[in-house]
């Protein structure tokens, strides 16, 4: 059934906007996107390029603090990310066990999704 | 203070240390927002009270109790922050908190390797090691040769998960509860939970090393 503009829906159904629901899920194959902005982001280098997994959705959403520190709040909240990357991803030569791994909170922007 | 400076041993003696460049800057914007009214000095002075309230104490009281409890257990691990909320740890700050569990299968280990992102809410200050760059590059590229400087060896099918402080999320270990502290009661659980334990570098102390210590 589709709502004419000028009609109001009875369904009771909620739309939700753009960026409150979390784009990725527990398990989604994401990748670290490469990118180097000006300013200052809570991304460290380390992990910029590496391929990991969503452990979980971080509630609530969040204010991008990357925005926030220019002082921009309005609009853009969004999910942060518990990912997952083996010690092995990170550092070819990683000694340890295939089972270690790096636990980080990276910022739905930061996050492409990737093959798995 | 360098090693190197043949003047510190004097300086030291003779006065206060000269304060370093982010310190007269700390000073100065204070003294401008002071002046300009947009804080009071009294508000700073508060808010020195509050971070000087919160000590590892509190962390080792919120771990004993999840050791007795399990229901408790379960809602900390579920949602950290709202769990010390209700244990009576309120958050100053916009931070969530992920409480991570010790298992016979699984060690974590807190680092920020950014800057020095901490549970502060729970356990106060870090100590001047976990700001320190060599603990803070370690602790993600060689976690097993750190935590074996601190004394603790992880066995190779146990699965070290190292927790990067970035953002918004702080983080405070659950060490396993020891062995041979059945007849404990909470406080005295609370006693063998040391700052240390619940960063991850080291396990929760046994009462005979409690004693002898």
């Amino acid at each position: 059934m589709t709502v004419a503009a000028n009609e109001v829906s009875t369904t009771g159904v909620v739309v939700k906007a753009q960026g409150e629901e979390p784009v990725f899920k527990a398990g989604d194959a994401v990748t670290i996107s490469v990118r180097f902005p000006i300013g200052h982001f809570r991304v460290p280098n380390y992990i910029r390029g590496k391929r990991g997994w969503v452990e979980s959705v971080i509630e609530p959403p969040a204010i991008n603090n990357e925005e926030e520190g220019y002082g921009r709040n309005a609009g853009n909240k969004r999910h942060y990310y518990r990912v997952a990357i083996p010690l092995k991803e990170l550092w070819p030569h990683y000694g340890g066990s295939d089972n270690d791994s790096l636990r980080i909170e990276v910022f739905e922007t930061w996050l492409e999704r990737s093959e798995s | 203070m360098s090693a190197h400076n043949p003047h510190d041993h004097t300086l030291k003696e003779s006065c206060e240390p000269i304060p370093g460049y982010y310190e007269i800057m700390e000073t100065a914007v204070r003294e401008l927002l002071v002046e300009k009214k947009l804080i009071g000095a009294g508000e700073i002075r508060r808010q020195i009270e509050v971070l000087d309230s919160r000590t590892p104490a509190l962390g080792a009281k919120v771990v004993a109790r999840a050791w007795v409890d399990a229901e408790f257990k379960a809602r900390l691990l579920a949602n950290g922050r709202t769990t010390c909320e209700e244990f009576g740890i309120s958050f100053y700050d916009d931070t969530q908190l992920i409480v991570l569990e010790n298992t016979d299968a699984v060690h974590n280990l807190i680092v920020c390797t950014l800057c020095s992102c901490y549970p502060r809410p729970v356990l106060g200050l870090p100590p001047d090691w976990y700001k320190l760059k060599p603990y803070r590059a370690r602790a993600v590229k060689e976690p097993r040769a750190l935590l074996a400087e601190f004394g603790t060896i992880i066995p190779e099918n146990v699965e070290i998960r190292v927790s990067d402080s970035t953002a918004m999320v702080r983080y405070l270990v659950l060490p396993q509860r020891p062995e041979g502290t059945e007849h404990l009661d909470e406080a005295q659980l609370a006693a063998l939970v040391t700052r240390d334990a619940m960063i991850g570098v080291i396990k929760a102390s046994t009462p005979t090393t409690e004693a002898s210590r």
